[in-house]
């Protein structure tokens, strides 16, 4: 059969709403493109780890411990999903280790910002979390059924990470006045990097029209992030808090909120590297990595050991 | 040995007594006791299982897609293995 009538095949596949399975025909550069963006999504799992766990010897309650002990633990478990899902497409973990350790693959952005206050938990779980949830649930009926298959788990376990994020909000939002302070600070801090986590503008990102074609995206940037909008400015009025943007209004024609603009160049400096973090979160990475090779190593060794004797 | 060299297994959860193991992903593990502690780990969280079972994803042995048109064609045109095919009145009961 002709490369022409396998592509073919493939689309009429994708067009019917059929999944593609790992040992299916599929064209290179879907596979590619699958690969960059499910790993670059487990990568973001995993790096997104990093600023939550530096509040868990913090945490005001025990309740709030044991809760964001179990997020981040169900962070780590969404990162393994999403590897393994990758892994399908022939790409094997140690190599997505290795493209996220040496600075070749990327990872969201968002988490190259530091969490100052306990109430940054909140204002994560809010939006940070919320804004993921706002691009996990159409990848839930994406073409590549691995990547899909893994999303339907992810977002069944995303939603109490929004809820318990805007309980911290609520709590601090009815607490002391500085309480109030810190509250609508962390708001002010992550509003803008969360907007920006739907990426590029539409006529910024020239790979959507084939991902929408091949069905690994379902909705465009902008569509997204105007949801979230939407969704979060009727929400902040239940904290009695603002969000950060002056030209944030509802528009009775298009049944909208218009916001204000992008700092766009903050978002692509922060991509490049130069955000507050992104040194310290690659660091902590490889270091996880390294640190962690003797218990790899010694599973193995343990592993071989009971073989043998079972053998004998 | 190099590192980062544990097996990968697929994972099939039972999630309730009376049905079926299902398959719900995979994991690397230096054996099998440790690849059914990591499954509950990561796919029993929130109380998904009630057993799993492990296998080495080297010892899966699949059917090839590309042969899906004629390996299965022997089905396709016998239609009179459905109950639906047989002609009968209406009037017969319990069957
Ligand atoms: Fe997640
Ligand atoms: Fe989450």
């Amino acid at each position: 059969m002709s490369v022409q009538d396998l592509e073919k095949i493939f689309q009429d596949k994708i067009d019917a709403d059929i999944r593609i399975e790992p040992k299916d025909w599929m064209p290179d550069a879907y596979r590619k493109t699958l690969v960059r963006q499910m790993s670059q999504h487990a990568h973001s799992e995993i790096v997104g780890m990093l600023p939550e766990a530096n509040w868990i010897t913090r945490a005001p309650t025990l309740r709030r411990k044991a809760t964001l002990i179990a997020k981040v633990q169900d962070e780590a478990g969404h990162g393994l999903y999403l590897y393994a899902a990758t892994e399908t497409l022939g790409t094997g973990r140690e190599e997505l280790l290795d493209q996220l350790h040496t600075g070749k693959a990327k990872y969201s952005s968002i988490f190259n910002y530091p969490t100052l206050t306990w109430a940054d938990m909140g204002a994560i779980g809010w939006l940070v979390d919320g804004a993921a949830i706002m691009n996990q649930v159409p990848l839930c009926r994406a073409s590549y059924g691995p990547y899909a298959r893994a999303m339907v788990r992810i977002c069944k376990e995303e939603s109490f990470h929004q809820r318990q994020g805007f309980e911290i909000l609520l709590t601090l939002s009815k607490g002391s006045e500085a309480q109030r302070r810190m509250c609508q600070d962390a708001i002010d801090r992550w509003w803008w990097p969360s907007v920006m986590m739907f990426g590029p503008n539409d006529d910024a990102s020239p790979h959507t029209a084939q991902s929408m074609q091949w069905k690994i995206k379902r909705f465009s940037n902008d569509e997204l992030r105007q949801r979230f909008v939407d969704i979060c400015a009727g929400q902040v009025k239940i904290l009695g808090m603002t969000l950060p943007d002056p030209d944030l209004v509802w528009n009775e024609h298009r049944q909208h909120y218009d916001f204000g603009a992008i700092n766009w160049d903050e978002f692509w400096s922060v991509i490049k590297g130069n955000g507050p973090c992104n040194k310290d979160r690659l660091e902590a990475r490889v270091k996880a990595h390294e640190e962690g090779a003797w218990v790899r190593e010694a599973a193995l060794a343990h592993a071989e050991k009971m073989s043998r004797k079972r053998a004998s | 040995m190099a590192e980062n060299q544990w097996p990968l297994w697929e994972i099939f959860i039972r999630s309730k007594q009376g049905l079926d193991h299902k398959h719900v992903g995979s994991l690397h593990a230096a054996d099998a006791q440790m690849a059914i502690e990591n499954a509950r780990d990561v796919y029993t969280r929130r109380m998904e299982g009630v057993s799993i079972w492990v296998v080495e994803s080297k010892y899966v042995h699949a059917s090839n897609p590309d042969d899906a048109a004629s390996f299965y064609d022997p089905a396709s045109d016998k239609v009179y293995r459905h109950p639906t095919f047989y002609d009968l009145p209406d009037e017969l009961k319990h069957m």
